[in-house]
């Protein structure tokens, strides 16, 4: 292709690709007026859910980073088939519909589930409570903090850990002095993109968790519960998810990007 | 001193070696490939021997029974590339082996290290902001802070300008003679054979000569040991 069609294709495309992506999350502001937002913001839908979607969303997030971190550093400092093995299995919630993670979910915990039959003898009961809320959002977005991590811990050089070990650091003091920082903006743009995951999450939460306000009933739950009834809150509550993704969105790309900087 | 007598197979390499370090330097030298930062690794702890013994002052490092962790073995390293930490500073990186001592008498020692190598004036800068000559310095005074018991060093002198080399080198030699460290230096450079007082000649795993400059010429058992004592005589 000569070079003027490549350069024309190729803003023809970013401006199809870029537009679409654009327009809906501009026709909910645009739709929208001042007063049906502040209507809607009044709903009573909206506080237990903002409140349950940052709380959920940052228990999730809190394992995600923690278990995942290490799961990341073991599999990019060991090669070999079990490693391989295991960082498949970690990738595998990204390849499943969201539902399907749901049904997954619930035969495994469910009373009569996998695990949930044991947990129940002990009187633990997770299905349709906050927990399960928290777990639907662990499930789904740990596979994007951990591919993440895995890149970030791979490219920390072998040297580096080498010498803080005869430096007298242990293996996790070597982890949590020279991996994690030097891998510190993979690290926070994996944990960004898994916590928008998180926040965003829907199916499996329905079918684990249910949608009870205030319990389970998370703010993609609160929009969609919304819409049955009053379109303008339903578009108050999205507007809301938005700002908050992309306010938290800029703030940790803005943490990554100062790290790589330094 | 260092006492290393260790087998070890990685890949198509047959690691075996049989040397002693005492209170001098000695230089292992030898072609690309034979095994020499291979074994530096075993000596420290990073990768472990399938056989041998590692002993050093008389106590066991290595010995199939016995396998103390790097973190635990006393012995100072400074590979190819500094390989300082990016994320700290100068006086950080020193500091990073004395987090057994309290803040300000570890803020103390680093400084001091750093004083003793020349480079006190370095203590608050990035390590990306140093030349070839004083992230190796840097990368010495990290490694003696902590007072190891011997000094391994790999191709400390490759990655510099030929003034800052021979600068090192001389440094390097006088620092080793007052403190009496055992050091093993590996190396492909005749030239830093100025710096040991022995010289081991590794070829495909094994030491297949040790001596001094002199002996090594006189009687060469190889191409390589016979190219490499003569170019060290130039």
């Amino acid at each position: 292709m000569r070079s003027r069609a490549w350069d024309a294709a190729q803003l023809a495309a970013i401006g199809l690709l870029v537009s679409f992506l654009l327009l809906p999350v501009a026709s909910l502001g645009l739709t929208l007026s001042w007063d049906e937002l502040v209507t809607g913001l009044r709903h009573p839908l909206l506080l237990p859910a903002v409140r349950l979607s940052l709380t959920t969303s940052a228990s999730s997030l809190t394992l995600v980073v923690v278990l995942g971190s290490l799961v990341a550093w073991w599999i990019a400092r060991h090669a070999g088939r079990v490693s391989r093995l295991i960082e498949s299995v970690t990738q595998l919630p990204a390849v499943i519909p969201p539902a399907v993670a749901g049904v997954g979910l619930l035969l495994a915990f469910g009373r009569r589930g996998l695990f949930g039959a044991f947990l129940e003898r002990h009187g633990i009961a997770i299905p349709f409570t906050t927990p399960a809320v928290v777990l639907a959002e662990t499930f789904v977005s740990a596979p994007f903090f951990i591919q993440a991590a895995i890149a970030a811990f791979r490219r920390v050089d072998e040297n580096l850990i080498a010498v803080a070990r005869t430096l007298g650091a242990s293996p996790f003091r070597t982890f949590l002095r020279v991996a994690v920082p030097l891998s510190a903006p993979g690290l926070v743009a994996g944990a960004a993109m898994s916590w928008a995951r998180s926040l965003g999450e829907f199916g499996a939460t329905l079918l684990f968790a249910g949608n009870l306000t205030g319990r389970t009933q998370t703010l993609p739950l609160a929009v969609y519960t919304a819409m049955e009834s009053d379109l303008r809150a339903a578009r108050a509550l999205a507007l809301v998810m938005v700002a908050a993704s992309f306010g938290l969105l800029l703030v940790l790309r803005r943490m990554s990007s100062e790290g790589r900087d330094a | 001193m260092l006492e290393v007598r260790i087998a070890r197979s990685v890949g198509s390499l047959q690691l075996d070696v049989d040397l002693s370090v005492s209170s001098g330097t000695v230089l292992v030298a030898g072609p690309n490939g034979a095994g020499k930062t291979t074994l530096l690794h075993l000596i420290l702890g990073i990768s472990r021997p399938d056989a041998g013994r590692i002993l050093l002052d008389g106590r066991p490092l290595f010995d199939g029974r016995v396998d103390v962790p790097a973190e635990r073995r006393r012995l100072g390293y400074v590979p190819q590339d500094s390989a300082l930490f990016p994320h700290l500073d100068v006086l950080g990186n020193v500091a990073f082996g004395l987090g057994h001592l309290p803040r300000a008498e570890r803020r103390a020692r680093a400084g001091a290290w750093l004083t003793k190598l020349g480079v006190s004036d370095l203590a608050r800068r990035r390590t990306a902001a140093l030349s070839g000559g004083e992230r190796q310095r840097v990368a010495l005074a990290r490694a003696l802070a902590r007072e190891p018991r011997a000094l391994l060093l790999d191709e400390p002198f490759a990655s510099l300008d030929p003034t800052s080399r021979r600068e090192l080198r001389a440094s390097v030699r006088r620092w080793l003679a007052e403190w009496r460290l055992p050091a093993l230096i590996v190396s492909h450079d005749p030239a830093d054979a100025s710096v040991a007082d022995r010289i081991a000649v590794m070829e495909r795993g094994r030491i297949v000569q040790q001596g001094t400059a002199e002996q090594l010429r006189a009687a060469p058992v190889s191409d390589f040991v016979a190219g490499f004592a003569a170019s060290q005589a130039t």
